[in-house]
């Protein structure tokens, strides 16, 4: 690698550098690695920070929002002076102010099939942070197809869960949750509400996904769904296979192309 | 029969349960909002009413979370 730490750098991810896991090696991988935080709110919020400051050379940050008062609760990236600027434009200012260095792509869009894999395919890792089904099974399909790993997040009340999806490795979301569940069932963090600090205890866990994958410490929560009740603190992560059978990942796929079938099964647009 | 139900064993009261069954004494407020793992096997959601959990299964109910 062509690529030496400056002094400033040195000071700056000292508390990496000493780590074994990480060292100049993973720090200059962190340096050298593109990740995309799709949704800047109560799980891109804290994503992005961390990342940011851990010293990933490009963050793309998506999402269409701008701020609300009632983001802020969760939403920490976010301040009062905020409100009503585009969310990925209050983010970029924030994470360059943590970190200069680092360059911050804004995307002011939704997801959907016409852009997804044009944008994901140009990352190494991809975090959802979105709040709604539509877009979380449409960021699976295109990281599938498009063999781009990813970190799964999904809150609720005091709720979360989380995977890491290796694609056409490890098991994958529609291995596990097959198809959205009809939209009159599905209640949002909207209507069911959410206590704010679980966005955060989610968001850190997939951040630190996002820096193992990149830097290739420990093992990653794949095969797996981690799910957590924080009204009890109980944490529990259930065993999951890859399933010959899985619509996008298995032996013979129906999906293989994106539609926008699942955003309008959901009700929304 | 007994089971484990999300990681903790549960004694069942009856010979036959089904998926929708087991859904319903858990008072699952809406099946459509979970994923049901029988020993490492997802169950389709349209096969709740046909498929039976037997004695020792390990079963995880594995709830869809749209928030973020
Ligand atoms: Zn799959």
């Amino acid at each position: 690698m062509l690529m030496n730490l400056t002094d400033e750098q040195m000071d700056r991810y000292s508390r990496h550098l000493i780590l074994k896991e990480v060292g100049p090696e993973g720090q200059i991988k962190l340096l050298q690695s593109r990740v995309l935080v799709v949704g800047t709110g109560g799980l891109g919020s804290p994503v992005s920070l961390y990342l940011a400051a851990a010293g990933v050379g490009t963050i793309g940050l998506v999402d269409a929002d701008t701020v609300d008062i009632s983001n802020l609760q969760r939403q920490i990236i976010h301040t009062t002076a905020d409100i009503d600027r585009p969310k990925v434009e209050s983010a970029a200012v924030k994470l360059k102010a943590i970190n200069p260095e680092i360059k911050i792509e804004p995307w002011l869009l939704y997801l959907d099939a016409s852009n997804s894999l044009d944008i994901i395919r140009q990352y190494d890792f991809v975090i959802d942070g979105t709040d709604n089904f539509a877009t979380k099974f449409l960021i699976n399909d295109a990281c599938v197809l498009a063999g781009v790993p990813y970190s799964h997040g999904g809150i609720l009340r005091f709720d979360g869960q989380t995977m890491t999806v290796l694609p056409r490795k490890s098991a994958c979301y529609r291995c596990c949750f097959h198809e959205p569940p009809p939209a009159k069932s599905v209640p949002s963090c909207s209507q069911a509400g959410i206590l704010g600090a679980v966005a955060g205890m989610l968001g850190t866990i997939q951040a630190a996904e996002a820096l193992k994958f990149i830097t290739g410490a420990g093992s990653l929560l794949t095969d797996s769904l981690l799910s957590f009740d924080a009204k009890t603190m109980n944490f529990r992560r259930v065993k999951l296979r890859k399933r010959p059978d899985c619509p996008v990942c298995g032996e013979n796929p129906s999906i293989i192309e994106l539609s926008d079938s699942e955003r309008e099964a959901c009700g929304l647009k | 029969m007994e089971i484990r139900l999300n990681g903790e064993s549960r004694c069942i009261n009856a010979a036959h349960l089904t998926v929708a069954g087991l859904l319903e004494m858990e008072q699952v407020p809406s099946p459509e909002m979970v994923a049901v793992q029988i020993d490492g096997e997802i169950v389709h959601r349209c096969a709740y009413n046909d498929t039976m959990v037997g004695d020792r299964n390990q079963v995880d109910l594995l709830y869809f979370m749209a928030g973020g």
